[in-house]
């Protein structure tokens, strides 16, 4: 099988990432937690996808090891065509100065210690990327700006600055190396309603000027992935149910799993909504430590048939880029 | 169907070292017979704080600075917050479900214990119709095998499960009027969804008022037929559904439904943010709190205070000097 491909920033093969139970003195290992087992799907450059699911579906287990922060259970992950699964912490330091993380909470992902500026500067010292003291001024004068953020803020602690500003510096602190990728896990969820366009509009013109920054965009809120994304994978469970284009998922959703998920999340319009249709799941999602046999949504499905017990559905290529894994569509 | 709850001209403030807060700032608002309205602003805005305050859960150094709260022909402020008065009518006639599913149950008891104590309480039940009646409650809320389940402790059970117990707690003693302050924030999407759909059941089951305490747009489209719009600790809009949604007229209400990314919109589609943020509730002017954000300004908002609350269209209801009505 040819695993190269060059449209693809990042292209992720049969990952998988268990967690080992221990118990006793001696550390026995019980059982795995299957965090994440077997994901597949490719990132083209300039692109943004959306990986959206409940807590606990690995959505950003699959995240932290595209960054390299945990070593994978199996599965390969090229980025830029070379395989980071395998790569040495060493050289994995090298590489990460093309991809970066933004966090979900702008309170706690900011040290209160460093003035905005230092963390925001930080990474350019780390990958030696300013040659000079001015060089590394301007150039967080500069990332401040792009942010939007006065760059005479430099010299303030993150107590100073509001939840949205501390996570404009969460995004210049992501900007610094220049990054092909960038992973961003739940960045809005802490922030208010009013204050979450504000974060979104500016990670999509951020993307617009640069032509070459690929988003990871890890969320639960469907709204949010839908409208910024290009394609969306949901997850449940460790595995990917269903991927397609974000204008798809919502006209033509057809794993039962996704139709459930679009349809808990509420429009803000009670002339819409009185059409909409309404699947209420039963019960919750199982513990990954022990997760049904076939496909692992079949317990909570409103479609299932004895089959889907027997053996897990495969995600299949329906047309354009769809792919479902069910065996009920 | 009959008015069951007003509230007039509240007022709860705190002193703080660096000035008086007031949080919630004069609002008033009405919830009829088996009605389920919405109460919708950010954090900050005094929604929480409003409803506490109707329950006399305000502790130093919040005080309620006045008002009025008529339940059932009286003044339940008028009452001392610990009188025996506002114990009898607190949870047993008007509940409420707190945000934190993990937190508002006591970790050291049994679910049993905190379920029976309601009913021994308020309902001056014996021991063994109480334990019969808080397993016929889980069952109801759908937790299964309630039997067995009932000595279990809240660390046994998921957010999710937690959330229908506090939901089968409030309606233990058959109230008029539940609470929900934040019901579902904490917890997953399919769960938010079961959760809603259950308390909107029930509280037709028990004919009961429901407010639903949200910053959530969407929770308040499906669920409610009236809203409140809160900013800064007043109340700035109010309506039916369709009088919000469909022809929103508050620039702020205008702003907050532009701003949130909808499922079915067309793709492309852009955000407009409200610019700047909300107040610092520390001494706030007279004049209009959400000024310093607005794009339907007129000269005279920055020289005359906040408007009253003015009726435009039946009961919907706005407080603003501008006409939002062209753009």
């Amino acid at each position: 099988m040819n695993s190269k491909s060059n449209d693809a920033i990042l292209d992720i093969q049969d990952l998988k990432m268990y967690f080992p139970v221990t118990r006793g003195l001696l550390r026995r290992k019980v059982a795995d937690v299957k965090a994440v087992d077997g994901v597949t799907f490719k990132l083209k450059q300039d692109e943004t996808l959306g990986l959206v699911g409940e807590s606990g579906c690995g959505k950003t287990t699959v995240g932290r090891c595209v960054l390299g922060l945990y070593k994978p259970t199996g599965g390969k992950i090229f980025f830029e065509d070379e395989d980071i699964a395998t790569f040495s912490e060493k050289k994995l330091r090298e590489i990460r100065s093309k991809m970066a993380l933004i966090f979900q909470d702008p309170y706690s992902s900011l040290d209160p210690r460093q003035s905005a500026g230092s963390i925001v500067g930080e990474p350019l010292k780390i990958h030696h990327l300013v040659l000079s003291k001015g060089e590394y001024r301007d150039k967080v004068d500069q990332l401040f700006s792009i942010v939007g953020l006065d760059s005479s803020m430099t010299d303030r602690f993150p107590h100073e600055f509001s939840g949205g500003q501390r996570q404009r510096i969460g995004v210049a602190r992501a900007l610094a190396c220049d990054p092909d990728l960038i992973v961003c896990d739940e960045p809005i969820s802490a922030l208010d309603v009013s204050i979450q366009a504000q974060i979104i509009n500016l990670l999509e013109e951020l993307q617009g000027s640069s032509k070459k920054l690929s988003y990871l965009f890890i969320a639960h809120d469907l709204s949010v992935v839908k409208h910024i994304s290009d394609r969306v994978a949901v997850m449940y469970l460790g595995r990917i149910v269903e991927i397609c284009s974000s204008k798809e998922l919502y006209d033509n959703p057809l794993h039962p799993y996704t139709r459930a998920l679009l349809s808990a999340i509420p429009i803000p319009d009670p002339f819409v909504e009185e059409t909409r249709e309404r699947i209420i799941l039963k019960g919750e999602v199982p513990s990954p430590l022990n997760p049904p046999p076939g496909c692992s949504f079949h317990p909570r499905c409103f479609m299932a048939i004895p089959e889907c017990s027997q053996a897990l559905p495969p995600l299949r290529d329906i047309g354009d880029g769809h792919e479902v894994a069910c065996i009920r569509v | 169907m009959a008015e069951l709850l007003r509230v007039n001209n509240l007022v709860t403030q705190f002193k703080t070292e660096s000035g008086l807060v007031k949080a919630v700032d004069g609002i008033s608002y009405y919830i009829d017979e088996q009605e389920i309205i919405g109460l919708v602003g950010e954090s900050g805005c005094g929604k929480s704080v409003s409803q506490l305050s109707v329950m006399q859960l305000i502790s130093a150094p919040g005080e309620i600075a006045g008002g009025e709260v008529i339940f059932e022909g009286q003044n339940l402020l008028n009452y001392h917050a610990n009188g025996p008065e506002m114990r009898s009518i607190r949870g047993a006639k008007i509940a409420m479900i707190f945000q934190e599913p993990m937190t508002s149950l006591n970790p050291v008891l049994t679910l049993g214990r905190q379920l029976t104590e309601m009913l021994q309480l308020h309902l001056k039940m014996n021991d063994d119709a109480a334990r019969k009646r808080a397993v016929e409650l889980m069952s109801m809320v759908g937790i299964p095998s309630a039997e067995s389940r009932i000595d279990d402790y809240p660390h046994h059970f998921s957010g999710g499960m937690r959330q229908r117990i506090m939901i089968a707690m409030s309606l233990s003693c058959n109230p008029k009027i539940i609470i929900a302050d934040e019901p579902t924030t904490s917890l997953d999407v399919t769960t938010q969804a079961q959760l809603m759909e259950l308390m909107k059941d029930m509280v037709e089951r028990f004919h009961t008022s429901l407010v639903i305490v949200t910053h959530n747009l969407g929770v308040v489209a499906r669920y409610a037929q009236r809203i409140y719009i809160m900013y800064a600790g007043r109340i700035v809009e109010s309506g039916t559904i369709k009088d919000i949604f469909g022809t929103p007229r508050h620039p702020y209400t205008i702003g907050l439904l532009k701003c949130i990314p909808r499922l079915d919109e067309e793709e492309g589609t852009k955000l407009v943010p409200i610019n700047g943020l909300p107040p610092n509730l520390i001494n706030m002017p007279s004049t209009c709190a959400f000024l310093p954000r607005c794009s339907y300004r007129l000269d005279k908002c920055s020289r005359e205070p906040w408007p009253p609350m003015t009726a435009i269209d039946g009961n919907h209801y706005i407080r603003c000097y501008a006409d939002t009505k062209e753009k």
